[in-house]
């Protein structure tokens, strides 16, 4: 039932979208109905998935950028105390300014290639790790602390055994963020100016109003983006089992 | 101000019970020997004058085990934390400690796989592990059950014995069952009265009629406590 249940709601969803292609009669370059996108996907998926494996190039790199900057970031202001006043005003301005804003700036500094978009990418989750690990990393049990300064552990063995350990459910709530949000930051990349990935391709189908295939190339990116939410949330289970959300297993 | 001139002595390879009114400062107390509170002037001593720091072993109410270890990753935490090596004679010495607390074949388990008496027990070998002459318990059965309290009781003891234990509860019962010697603290500034010593060697028979009037007699001094200034 679990593995049908997609199935259905894609289905129902698919109907919806007819139904409201044959009430309400809109042209074919307005509304296109799902039968029109599925050939599109059919006759031109060589293309999709060509710009597709870019895009995803782009959503993935910049997730391990991030993840890295992210992380290190929490850990420096979680280890040096002055460190917090100085980069969380850095951070706070990271998050403020819209990504969109940036766009045209990264694009004329890192160029049309998939530098600009990885940036963007890397700088829309950059936050969200940040804020999580760093969160997780200073809401240690405080009695697991007492304990560890009884047993003589150093400043950097307790980081290392227990607060770091202690923070990682948290930093994997942050990546779920993060592997959700990463391909907003990738496709307005693409908008902004770029030669190739699926925002690029919606952005030429829209202009030469083939909108079939630009709903095509929306269905491959949401493919994309759930499949990777679903991918990167399988392994960071299977990463900490031990995690008290793990109780799902009794049910 | 909890403490003012405050005095305990603890003597050596015995176990001493403290009760009292909550709020009086007994975990405070246990903190402050532990080295874990500062704001306090005092100092805490062997009889040679060389301070305990470094050589006291802490366990409180939690059990304390990290979810993500096994129990014997736990055990050996203070091992690890000092960057001693994990394997060979301290993983020998670990198991041999968890088969003591009869946990041997829980050994590779998760803490979250544990009942609260197994937790408790773990929580004990690894206390005893550190091989550290004076330990310190912050009420440490309070969370079982009445049952298991008693089984933990008797293991926890033998295993410490010949150790210098400071050891905290609301029990009358457990600390006389523990207790060398048993005393209340009461009042702010805290004071503590003269010590009870019930005769035999811990862990005692709670059946035993000389416990139950000394039983009788640390109520009414915890009663009075509760109303000392």
């Amino acid at each position: 039932m679990s593995l049908l249940r997609p199935v259905i709601i894609l289905l129902a969803l698919a109907g919806l979208w007819q139904a409201v292609v044959w009430i309400s009669d809109a042209p074919a370059y307005i509304l296109p109905g799902p039968a029109r996108v599925a050939l599109m996907l059919a006759t031109r998926w060589p293309e999709l998935l060509e710009h597709g494996a870019l895009t995803l190039a782009e959503i993935l790199l910049g997730l391990a950028l991030g993840t890295l900057l992210g992380s290190a970031s929490a850990l420096i202001i979680a280890w040096f105390r002055p460190a917090r006043h100085w980069l969380m005003p850095v951070l706070v301005v990271s998050q403020a300014i819209p990504v969109f804003a940036l766009a045209p700036i990264l694009v004329l500094w890192l160029g049309y290639g998939m530098a600009s978009k990885v940036a963007m990418a890397t700088l829309i989750i950059y936050f969200p790790v940040t804020a999580a690990f760093f969160d997780g990393l200073r809401r240690t049990e405080p009695g697991w602390l007492d304990l560890a300064r009884t047993m003589g552990g150093s400043r950097l063995s307790i980081l290392r055994h227990i607060r770091i350990p202690a923070a990682l459910p948290a930093l994997t709530s942050g990546l779920r963020v993060a592997t959700a949000v990463a391909p907003i930051g990738a496709v307005v990349g693409e908008w902004v100016g770029s030669s190739g990935g699926l925002g690029y391709l919606m952005l030429q189908a829209n202009a030469r109003m083939q909108i079939d295939l630009m709903f095509a190339a929306l269905f491959v990116l949401g493919v994309f983006a759930v499949g990777l939410y679903y991918a990167v949330d399988w392994a960071l289970r299977r990463a900490l089992p031990w995690q008290a959300d793990d109780a799902g297993r009794a049910d | 101000m909890l403490f003012e001139e405050f005095d305990l002595e603890l003597p050596g390879g015995l176990t001493t019970c403290l009760l009292g009114p909550s709020g009086v400062g007994k975990t405070s107390l246990l903190r402050l020997i532990a080295g874990l509170a500062h704001g306090a002037k005092g100092s805490v001593a062997d009889h040679r004058a060389t301070p305990v720091a470094g050589r006291i072993a802490y366990m409180a109410q939690q059990d304390l085990l990290l979810p993500w270890c096994s129990v014997l990753d736990n055990v050996l935490l203070g091992a690890r934390l000092r960057g001693e090596a994990t394997t060979g004679a301290l993983e020998a010495c670990a198991r041999e400690l968890l088969a003591r607390v009869r946990l041997a074949d829980s050994a590779l388990a998760r803490p979250a796989q544990l009942s609260g008496g197994m937790r408790q027990r773990a929580a004990l070998a690894r206390t005893l592990m550190e091989q550290r002459p004076i330990v310190l318990m912050d009420e440490p059965f309070s969370g079982l059950d009445a049952i298991t309290r008693y089984e933990i009781q008797a293991l926890a003891a033998r295993l410490l014995a010949g150790r210098t234990v400071l050891l905290v509860t609301h029990d009358p019962l457990e600390a006389l069952r523990l207790g060398h010697r048993v005393q209340v603290m009461s009042g702010r500034p805290a004071r503590l009265d003269a010590a009870l010593e019930p005769p035999g060697e811990p862990p005692r028979d709670p059946a035993d009629p000389a416990l139950l009037t000394h039983q009788a007699e640390l109520l009414k001094r915890l009663a009075q406590a509760r109303e000392a200034p």
